[in-house]
């Protein structure tokens, strides 16, 4: 870990963050890095403000709130109550009003209210609203690449204002002006050009997963596969692309491996669709989100498979759950022939998507896999509910299926469990602090900051019951929390995915 | 009719159209544009029924509220309890006879008005203690709790004070509803009332009191949770499935 070129905060002695007074600007300093001319001509945007920036802004607007009732609804509806004033990570770990949810909406609101409504266009002063310069496109790049999209600030506005959207909108906007995100910019050309965020092409996709094979065989003494875009296979297993590269994520992909196995099921990973993840989902376009996500609904058509399943990733679990079957017809209801293709296909038998921790936890159910839970018996282990699976999405056939699935998987491969403070979890879990599109070094401040209430309520549990591992659903999850515990005392291999326990625990026969 | 009579009669006549218009236009507006994806917050309901349940609760307890901030939801939940029972208490000036239900809450609306400006007297005093608050308010902010209060304040006024003229006030409205203009009283009072009052009806379709149409159209608290037992396409986004094809 470099030394830190900013004060890391200090845990307190509870679970809980104080709520902060206020202090401006003390986040303005950090920016993300601006996307080059290369990706964003990829993305069909411009990659620096032109001459028509003004109106390409309020255009792009004006379609967005003819477009999305949410934008349109929430931009109206918010009463300046201060409910969610103090619910958001980053602004807790940081102080800077511009964090507060609210605060956020207003940057785009008091455009919104300039150039859409007739207060602001005859009494501007009177309801907050600005004139849109250039200043405000920079706040904008600046507080809109400082949200996770997490949506904890939607479940205690008492309208549902959902500060996502607007970020998503703004993001959206910004990119059609020309400001865009190198990070995101990137990711999305690779997923798009190559097959995955890692820009990890075919052939090294294969070498890693043999290579992992031979690992396994030499730990276990059990041959178990990891086949790749084996045609007629049943099920399709679609993960994050981290989970073939990078610590600790690749030891949750041992752990579908041996489930699979296990459970002795035909499955394949595709190398054209080597990526759960979609960044089209940060940035607000609609027609980036489905293009990135057609590559499942066209790997699934072309190996022929019947069940699609989807690895530990947070947001792509969003995606795949809530946004699949109307982008790309994978699931049901559909009665158009764009659907009705690819249902023919799928085995109504099972949910389309699938998430990985529904499957194992229906083979736990059914007395399918057997585990020694002793070998765990090293960890004490809390489960940190992820933004997107908590809040926008589910598992199973009841609303909080997503709290309880992993928690029961959990259970029953681990000795020693223990979970985090009430308000810190479910429903209410803070985000890791570099959700949405932030996962990036040149925001290291804010996603070090934005952990703080995670990292309290960790300590905690830490402290008070001894736990020394933090289980994850999330490829960004993982990546964020290996980087950032250290700053707060903590050793990165106290982080690891829930499948990385079953992969502990699980008994392999041998053949 | 007195010139007073008359601005009284017009204004209320143009208050109600922004007011019933404006509004009827704003909620076309959120009703014809498209939600294309499914975007409940998590855990939501899984059936129709469901979504309904709890958006009764949202709306008759403000339920988000109270898991945000137990101070804002004392304040804003006493303002808007007694700012109903205060409006069904007022039914009584546009009937005769008048409902039983309507003659028997008439204490407790007497009473609902206090509660209604302590709520708002509470929700200002934020605004000035609270940092976070203080720096998300906008002068409209204010002036919206301080014409709802002077609503309050001039309206009880006539209830504990000094009493107006009820049985040609009530003339007055009667008149009003079926087009059958009669005199209005010229309490003091009584006109700074109607008049503010005339005039929040004005701004209500413009100004954040939007929030009350607005929450029945928040994708996040009205969509149940099906997207994978159903396909939610908006026009716009299905014309991409043709390209595709």
């Amino acid at each position: 870990m470099a030394a830190a070129q900013f004060e890391v905060p200090k845990l307190s002695d509870t679970a809980y963050t104080k709520v902060p007074k206020i202090q401006e600007g003390s986040m303005a300093h950090v920016k993300t890095f601006p996307a080059a001319q290369p990706t964003q001509d990829f993305l069909g945007y411009p990659f620096e403000l032109g001459d028509d920036w003004k109106e390409r802004v309020i255009d792009r607007m004006g379609q967005t709130l003819k477009k999305y009732r949410s934008l349109r609804v929430f931009m109206d509806a918010c009463v300046h109550c201060g409910a969610c004033t103090d619910k958001c990570h980053y602004f807790l770990g940081t102080a800077d009003p511009n964090n507060m949810p609210v605060a956020r909406q207003d940057l785009m609101r008091k455009i919104y209210r300039r150039y859409f409504t007739l207060p602001g266009k005859i009494a501007p002063w009177l309801v907050g609203a600005e004139d849109l310069t250039k200043d405000t496109l920079n706040q904008w790049f600046t507080y809109y690449h400082q949200c996770s999209e997490c949506r904890r600030c939607s479940v205690y506005c008492p309208y549902g204002i959902d500060t996502a959207e607007i970020t998503m909108a703004g993001r959206e906007i910004l990119n059609y002006a020309g400001m865009g995100q190198k990070y995101s910019s990137e990711i999305l050309n690779k997923v798009q050009k190559i097959g995955n965020n890692l820009g990890l092409p075919g052939p090294a996709l294969e070498d890693t997963l043999l290579g992992l094979e031979e690992d396994i065989e030499a730990d276990t003494g059990v041959a178990v596969k990891m086949p790749l875009d084996v045609k007629g296979a049943e099920i399709m297993l679609v993960t994050p692309s981290a989970d073939f590269f990078s610590e600790p994520h690749v030891e949750s992909l041992i752990g579908y491996a041996k489930v699979f196995h296990a459970a002795g099921a035909s499955w394949t990973l595709s190398s054209h669709a080597s990526e759960a993840g979609n960044f089209g989902l940060f940035n607000g376009n609609y027609e980036t989100m489905r293009n990135v996500a057609m590559r499942i609904r066209d790997a699934a058509l072309e190996l022929g498979v019947k069940r699609i399943i989807v690895g530990e990733c947070g947001h792509a679990w969003r995606v795949a759950y809530a946004f699949w079957n109307t982008l790309t017809g994978i699931g049901y209801g559909g009665n158009d022939p764009f659907s009705i293709e690819l249902q023919s296909k799928l085995d109504p038998r099972y949910k389309q998507p699938m998430h990985i921790c529904e499957y194992t936890w229906d083979l736990i159910e059914q007395g399918v896999l057997k585990f020694d839970k002793s070998l765990n018996d090293h960890r004490t282990v809390t489960f940190h509910d992820s933004c997107n699976v908590a809040r926008g999405s589910r598992m199973g056939d009841e609303p909080g299926g997503q709290f309880t699935i992993p928690r029961n998987i959990i259970r029953a491969v681990v000795n020693n469990y223990q979970d985090m403070a009430e308000e810190t979890i479910g429903e209410s879990t803070f985000c890791c602090g570099g959700g949405g599109g932030v996962l990036t070094d040149d925001l290291i401040e804010a996603r070090v900051k934005g952990a703080l209430p995670r990292m309290n309520a960790y300590n905690a549990v830490a402290q008070e019951n001894g736990v020394n591992f933090l289980a994850l659903i999330c490829a960004i999850c993982k990546a964020q929390f290996t980087k950032v515990v250290p700053y707060y005392g903590f050793d990165m291999s106290q982080v690891g995915g829930v499948h990385q326990l079953v992969s502990t625990a699980i008994k392999l026969e041998q053949d | 009719m007195s010139a007073l009579t008359a601005f009284y009669i017009g204004l209320y006549y143009v208050a109600a159209i922004i007011l019933i218009g404006g509004l009827a236009y704003r909620v076309y507006e959120y009703a014809s544009t498209p939600a294309p994806l499914n975007i409940p917050t998590t855990p939501a309901p899984i059936t129709k029924t469901g979504v309904r349940f709890r958006m009764f609760r949202e709306v008759v307890f403000f339920e988000s509220l109270f898991k945000s901030n137990k101070w804002i939801w004392i304040f804003g939940y006493l303002f808007h309890v007694g700012l109903a029972l205060v409006l069904l208490r007022h039914i009584r000036y546009f009937q005769e006879p008048v409902w039983f239900w309507v003659e028997f809450i008439q204490p407790f609306g007497m009473y609902a008005s206090l509660a209604m400006v302590a709520g708002l007297a509470g929700l200002w005093a934020r605004r000035f203690l609270v940092d976070r608050v203080r720096y998300i308010s906008t002068p409209s902010d204010h002036l919206m709790l301080a014409l709802l209060i002077a609503i309050g304040l001039s309206g009880m006024m006539m209830t504990f004070v000094a009493h107006t003229d009820i049985i040609a006030l009530k003339t007055f409205a009667l008149g009003l509803v079926t087009f059958d203009w009669q005199p209005l009283p010229s309490d003091g009072p009584l006109l700074v009332h109607l008049f503010l009052v005339a005039l929040l009806m004005i701004i209500f379709p413009i100004s954040k009191l939007l929030h009350v149409p607005g929450v029945f159209f928040s994708p996040t608290r009205n969509q149940v949770d099906n997207p994978r037992e159903r396909r939610h396409l908006a026009p716009w986004a299905a014309a991409l499935d043709k390209d595709n094809g």
